[in-house]
């Protein structure tokens, strides 16, 4: 089966990309719902710079975070010195790193079960007494359930892949930041990992297919029960 | 004066304008499809702001631009029966009934769960879930939703639509029902002329 070590980088892969999820769900969902409901200046703008992690290099959006998030940028030293919370060289800046890249994907798996929620429900529920954020809480968000969890299992597969942003903003630090992309990468760095690292790739390959498999599993159950949506 | 509606309101091209005043419980509004009588009933139930005019019911005022009320719809109490339902998809019936019952005042609520039920003859449809129902069955389970929300009026967008015969005259002699026993006012929408000289007290057209 698996060594110590595979565990550890498994370990550690699962740790970052369930943290990169639960820190983006609120916030996708939010930005998702913008996106679906409302109409304002600069919908556009905030439409593309969503999405941009999506089209930008990954680099890139690394070197962005280090810009922002590292021990001198605008908000990593405020967080640093006002939390003590040090993202570089963190397993929680791999965290952020994910989070970013993941973003995108769950803001449109979301956005468009928002989108299917028909209006006329929430209408009703209003006439019926509801206020606004009751006819959220009990219409919108329950019947855009499966885009939450479509969403989320997305991200958590783009979060177990994500490699470009993680090596520039966090570095690949063993127990740290060496996730599996970054232990395969580094795997092959060196002569004789060939068996590791066609091992660390059956791992990705089998938990990437599994993410995959839930999220359908979840849309499907959902959907079956709930014959409207989807 | 039960309603007192004066409203005028741009619809893409076309400029609705409407105006009615009665004292007739059920009172009901005839027009060819697409003259504007759900968008009427839509700005009654505060879903549509018209672009000025004065909604009154029962001498409460819920809409007036002359002096800025706008209650919102949450607020207004009407017991809006959709054409389309709009039952919630994702609850059975019985959480459907429930769902405007709970929101009311205990004050507000004038009409027992078990008396809708019995009423409508929907307690074997409790369990259920709104894709299993056939069209009259969800239309009644909607009027008793709307019942049960504690209105002050009830809104019928075409009560009688799309049902056979048999289905829509247990409607209709529902709607006397309602009218003779709840006398609760009620403005019915429909493009039937028959139907409303039958049930309504006053009739307006909007062509």
């Amino acid at each position: 089966m698996l060594s110590e070590l595979e565990w550890a980088v498994v370990g550690l892969s699962l740790k970052v990309s369930l943290a990169a999820v639960l820190l983006t769900l609120p916030v996708a969902y939010g930005l998702a719902w913008l996106l679906a409901r409302r109409r304002f200046p600069g919908i556009i703008v905030l439409d593309a710079l969503v999405h941009l992690p999506l089209v930008v290099p990954p680099v890139v959006t690394g070197w962005l975070l280090l810009v922002l998030f590292g021990r001198n940028g605008a908000i990593g030293a405020w967080l640093e010195s006002a939390l003590g919370i040090t993202l570089v060289f963190n397993w929680t800046g791999a965290a952020l790193a994910a989070a970013v890249m993941a973003l995108p994907l769950m803001v449109r798996a979301m956005r468009l079960s928002i989108e299917a929620v028909d209006r006329r429900f929430v209408e009703a529920a209003r006439s019926l007494g509801a206020g606004r954020w009751r006819a959220f809480a009990t219409i919108t968000l329950p019947l855009s359930l499966p885009g939450i969890a479509a969403g989320a299992t997305l991200g958590f597969a783009r979060s177990l892949g994500e490699f470009g942003a993680t090596i520039t903003f966090a570095s690949n630090i063993a127990g740290q930041t060496r996730t599996l992309p970054l232990a395969i990468y580094s795997g092959l760095q060196v002569p004789g990992a060939e068996e590791q690292v066609a091992r660390l790739a059956v791992i990705s390959i089998l938990l990437s297919l599994a993410a995959l498999l839930v999220s359908e599993w979840l849309v499907r159950r959902s959907a079956g029960r709930r014959a409207h949506v989807l | 004066m039960f309603f007192e509606i004066s409203l005028r309101h741009r619809i893409g091209e076309r400029d609705l304008a409407f105006d009615l005043a009665s004292d007739a419980p059920l009172t009901a509004i005839v027009g060819v499809s697409g003259a504007g009588k759900t968008t009427i009933l839509n700005c009654v139930a505060g879903l549509i702001r018209p672009d000025e005019g004065r909604i009154a019911i029962a001498g409460e005022t819920l809409f007036d631009s002359a002096t800025g009320v706008d209650v919102p719809p949450e607020r207004r109490r009407a017991g809006y029966v959709f054409q389309d339902a709009r039952l919630f998809p994702h609850m059975k019936v019985e959480a459907n009934l429930a769902y405007g019952e709970r929101m009311a005042r205990s004050e507000d609520r004038w009409i027992a769960r078990d008396r809708v039920i019995e009423l409508l003859g929907i307690g074997h449809l409790l369990a259920r879930y709104p894709a299993n129902l056939s069209g009259g069955e969800t239309r009644r389970v909607a009027i008793g939703r709307a019942l049960l929300s504690g209105p002050r009026f009830l809104l019928l967008d075409e009560p009688m639509a799309s049902l056979d015969a048999e289905r829509a005259e247990i409607m209709r002699q529902l709607v006397e029902q309602i009218r003779d026993e709840l006398s609760l006012p009620t403005l019915l929408v429909s493009h039937d002329r028959a139907e409303v000289e039958r049930l309504a007290g006053q009739g307006i057209s909007l062509d």
